[in-house]
């Protein structure tokens, strides 16, 4: 079969294959891990100042958490986030600022359903998943872990 | 979500760099997942819990924090960590009785946070574009 094709079908076959686009694999990875690793950066900067100012590390480590929650609902409220996730795709879904973007942005699609089965009850529809299966395995895991120490 | 001692270790350089390149891997893989895969980003956001979960279990997440600061502590797997770390503790220091009550002692805060600034804005703000 392959050998009976005319020259303009080989011709065409080589100019479509030119064309179908490569699958961005390699490029969404770096794009991923330099969106990421900054906002990784970024959170260890405030992670760094609160201790400077004398805080203890677990109270420094929290006051960051909410920190990064507070600049992750605060940029998708002003539209920012949604343009840094086309670029860093899980580099900016990944890290808990996405998980505030999760949060907020479905609070604000939704309003409009109202805010009791509208907002309130939408706004956790992918931190809702991320919730469920995180208490469920902790509480497996917390066990296992409790077990294999004693 | 909360970053236990060590992530202030005088040299911020090694500090940085730790948390961009920690940070970065986790996040890459979560990235090829979702790409290699027909899974969604919240997918690939539960798989990343549960791992965190599981790797706590075996005590593997908390070096990995002691190390990377904010590089592990950022991410979501480490959702996973905190919780299992809460319920962990609480059953250290209640016996199996504090199986219940300690899942959200430590990622409580970031929680509530997300959860009232989502009520804010979401009130507040409009969706753009």
């Amino acid at each position: 079969m392959m050998a009976q094709r005319t020259k303009a079908q080989q011709n065409y076959q080589r100019i479509a294959q030119k064309h179908i686009p490569k699958p961005p694999i390699f490029r969404n990875s770096c794009n991923a891990f330099l969106v990421g690793g900054l906002i990784c950066v970024i959170a260890q900067a405030i992670n760094n100042l609160f201790l400077s100012r004398g805080l203890s590390p677990s109270e420094a480590g929290a006051f960051t958490a909410i920190t990064m929650v507070f600049l992750g609902a605060l940029l998708t409220a002003l539209g920012l986030y949604d343009k840094l996730a086309k670029i860093g795709g899980a580099g900016s879904a990944v890290p808990i600022t996405g998980f505030a973007n999760t949060i907020v942005s479905a609070a604000m699609d939704f309003r409009s359903e109202g805010y009791v089965l509208g907002m309130a009850a939408q706004m956790y529809k992918i931190a809702g998943p991320v919730i469920t299966y995180g208490v469920v395995s902790a509480i497996i895991a917390g066990v296992v872990k409790w077990i294999l120490v004693h | 979500m909360y970053l236990p001692c060590c992530c202030y270790r005088g040299d911020l350089k090694i500090d940085y760099l730790l948390a961009f390149v920690v940070g970065g891997i986790i996040v890459t893989i979560g990235q090829l997942i979702f790409d290699l895969t027909k899974l969604t980003m919240g997918h690939v956001m539960v798989i990343l819990v549960v791992t965190g979960s599981a790797l706590t279990a075996v005590g593997l997440y908390e070096p990995l924090v002691e190390l990377a600061g904010a590089g592990a502590a950022i991410p979501v797997s480490n959702f996973g960590y905190v919780l299992t770390q809460g319920v962990y503790e609480s059953l250290l220091s209640k016996g199996i009785g504090g199986v219940w009550s300690g899942v959200f002692n430590l990622a409580g805060g970031a929680i509530a946070a997300a959860i009232f600034f989502g009520f804010i804005f979401g009130i507040i703000c409009r969706p753009k574009g």
